[in-house]
């Protein structure tokens, strides 16, 4: 699962930030602000990504770097944004 | 014909009358605006003795006080023009004599005896002034076009300036857009004899020497004052002189002295949109009926934007990264259907009154930086920049995180400047990969900061930041793309009375807390003008100037904006990536998002397109036959 989610994160990435180069993407630990791969506009459309392609909702006071700053943060959000949705709806 | 062919490239900013010198090896053209000396002011003008011969393009404001020092040490004038003034002038000083000129000018003056070249630039870089050497000859001119029009001088793309551009919005002078093709930096003069040239730094905004023990009281007072005489001398016309009016402090007080000074009546000028993100027309209006001008508007909306956008990149002769200039365009299209000539403008008080976010916003940072966990101080970011509603969901951490409170190291002395570099430099991104192969690891902001003066490390914060924006981004964009060359396109001359440089010097000599106290800008200038304008005016916060950007050509894309992003297009002109720049075209088409980067990035590759398309596919031939020296 995580596996998925970290490929889907990454593809959207490279298709809306980078324009489709794939040897631009940082590694998994590495800013995306620090490496001017998103600004405060592209923080939202990470939001919106997140919240359309995995069907998470995203509260404002969750839009802080340790969820969203480095593409392993990314994953381990939504993967425990999908686990706890998983579990409240069985 | 040589002289004819240059002249005509750039007929729109003199279209009253048009004249030619031409000596032994040397010849100049002409084409005049008339607005002072209308019957006895033509150009190129000589000396009474015949050895000087002038051309000279904008206004010397002080002529008047000039002209009777002069005539009190025996010079004797034939003509009413200040063209004549600056004649004399140098016959007396020689080169030194820039230093008096009070005004906005680019000049040459032939001295037929000692076959030497003399060209000075204004002190803010208002006038234009373009030069670059062929075949051992020496060309020079108003606009680049004009050079073009010699056989052999060809357009081709500078890549460090496109890097320049795509980093901070403008090239370094003397560099530009064309390669080989140099400007003459503001505040410089040049000597072009035995076919050689040398250039020289004749003045600079210098915030050495502040004036700590002069109360705030007798600062109000010299800032009123000075304003006053600056508007006062910027309204020496033999036409009438009009104002913009944007709806905003600046232009409401230029305009404001101007109606006191000019009992005759005044025009006043602005853009609406019908975006009220973008729009001012309330202030406009409010302040127009205030001073009872006679106020002229024009609307401009995507479709305009989008309609003039290829006449705005023909006359700005660089890519651009904002729409800015498109609706100045139009309204000096506006002022010159009203049948006037000449209008004053608030740019510059921005730059040197410190009103740009710019300047708060490097507060906030260093304000952060102080205490960098705080959840609290990033807050204050939200409340500069009300406009942007990005920053709304934004948290504290974030928003440090974005303007690089962690990051930036506040020795840099591009600290101010930083986050913007960054964000403007993002666009870069696009750029293909035989550009970036030819940029290697060339940095514009290393370059700019190795330009400094010396003394820049011991100022300020607040003045470093206000050196780079007065130095850098006013005359490259600002009085530039969005000023001259916009406003003489339709023949119309800016005057700019915060640009007075004895009101610069001033306002250079004020400690930074009174220009700036706390977050509120323009301190000093809205306390010395307080009762001038209605205080609903005076005392808004300052909304940038800003017009709609990438969406005013995707909405209903023109066919020219189509084929600029078309893939055999992008690859002819070989500047830019064709697969990102094609996922960028339709990303800004479908998306809701489009941010800062990808905003400038479409301006940036749809002007340099046409840029492309326009000069260096017109502008590549072989016919040399008319090679002349000038």
């Amino acid at each position: 699962m995580p596996q998925q989610i970290n490929a889907d994160i990454r593809a959207f990435i490279v298709e809306n930030f980078l324009f489709g180069d794939e040897s631009e993407i940082p590694g998994d630990d590495a800013s995306l602000i620090e490496n001017d791969i998103v600004d405060s506009t592209g923080i939202l459309e990470m939001v919106s990504f997140l919240e359309e392609h995995f069907s998470v909702e995203v509260a404002d006071p969750e839009i802080v770097p340790e969820n969203f700053d480095t593409i392993a943060r990314l994953t381990a959000f939504v993967a425990g944004k999908s686990k706890a949705k998983a579990a409240a709806s069985t | 014909m040589l002289l004819t062919a240059m002249s005509a490239a750039i007929a729109h900013r003199g279209p009253d009358e048009a004249g030619i010198h031409i000596a032994d090896r040397a010849g100049m053209a002409h084409c005049r605006l008339a607005i002072i000396g209308l019957a006895d002011g033509q150009q190129p003008m000589a000396s009474a003795d015949g050895r000087l011969h002038i051309t000279y393009n904008g206004e010397i404001f002080n002529y008047l006080e000039l002209r009777q020092d002069l005539e009190s040490r025996g010079h004797h004038f034939r003509t009413k023009s200040d063209t004549e003034v600056v004649l004399h002038l140098y016959s007396d000083l020689g080169p030194a004599c820039v230093e008096k000129l009070n005004g906005d000018f680019a000049f040459a003056i032939h001295d037929t005896q000692n076959e030497r070249l003399f060209l000075a630039r204004d002190r803010f870089g208002v006038r234009p002034l373009f030069y670059t050497w062929h075949r051992g000859c020496f060309y020079f001119a108003s606009e680049i076009k004009a050079l073009l029009a010699v056989p052999g001088i060809e357009a081709h793309l500078d890549p460090l300036a496109l890097d320049q551009i795509f980093t901070l919005w403008a090239p370094i002078p003397p560099r530009t857009a064309f390669e080989g093709i140099c400007e003459l930096p503001p505040a410089h003069r040049m000597i072009v004899d035995n076919g050689a040239a040398r250039i020289q730094r004749y003045w600079d905004l210098d915030f050495s020497d502040i004036h700590h023990d002069r109360s705030e009281d007798r600062m109000r007072e010299e800032t009123r004052a000075l304003l006053e005489d600056a508007t006062r001398i910027r309204l020496r016309a033999d036409v009438q002189v009009g104002t913009y009016l944007s709806g905003g402090l600046d232009s409401s007080l230029i305009a404001a002295l101007a109606k006191r000074m000019a009992p005759a009546g005044l025009s006043s000028f602005a853009v609406t949109f019908s975006d009220p993100a973008f729009d001012e027309s309330g202030f406009q209006n409010e302040m127009a009926d205030v001073l009872g001008t006679a106020h002229h508007t024009v609307d401009c909306n995507t479709d305009e934007i989008a309609s003039v956008f290829p006449q705005v990149i023909r006359h700005a002769e660089l890519p651009i990264l904002r729409t800015g200039p498109a609706p100045l365009y139009r309204l000096s299209s506006l002022v010159r259907s009203k049948g006037i000539k000449a209008v004053l403008s608030g740019e510059g008080a921005d730059e040197i009154f410190a009103g740009y976010d710019i300047f708060k916003e490097a507060r906030i940072r260093r304000f952060c930086a102080r205490q960098s966990g705080s959840q609290l101080r990033p807050h204050l970011f939200r409340r500069i920049y009300p406009y942007l509603a990005n920053l709304k969901r934004q948290t504290p951490d974030y928003l440090a995180a974005y303007f690089g409170i962690t990051t930036d190291c506040l020795d840099d002395p591009l600290y101010s400047h930083r986050p913007r570099l960054r964000s403007t430099a993002g666009t870069k991104l696009f750029f293909s990969e035989a550009i970036k192969k030819k940029l290697g690891d060339y940095s514009a902001a290393d370059e700019l900061a190795s330009t400094l003066p010396e003394a820049f490390r011991e100022w300020h914060p607040l003045h470093q930041a206000q050196y780079l924006e007065t130095r850098f981004l006013l005359p490259g964009y600002i009085l530039s793309s969005q000023g001259d060359r916009m406003a003489m396109a339709n023949g119309i001359e800016t005057r700019f009375p915060f640009l007075d440089h004895r009101l610069v010097e001033h306002a250079a000599r004020v400690p930074a807390d009174i220009k700036l106290r706390g977050l509120r800008e323009k301190h000093l200038l809205r306390e010395a003008m307080r009762g001038t304008i209605p205080e609903r005016i005076a005392e808004r916060p300052k909304q940038p100037y800003r017009a709609p950007e990438a969406n005013a050509f995707t909405a209903k894309a023109p066919d020219y904006v189509k084929a600029a992003f078309e893939k055999t297009a992008l690859e002819e002109t070989g500047v830019f990536d064709v697969e990102k720049s094609t996922r960028l075209f339709k990303k800004s088409r479908l998306s809701n998002f489009t941010g800062f980067r990808d905003n400038a990035a479409f301006v940036g590759i749809l002007s340099t397109q046409l840029w492309s398309q326009h000069f260096a596919r017109q502008f590549r031939r072989t016919d040399e036959t008319l090679a002349v020296p000038v």
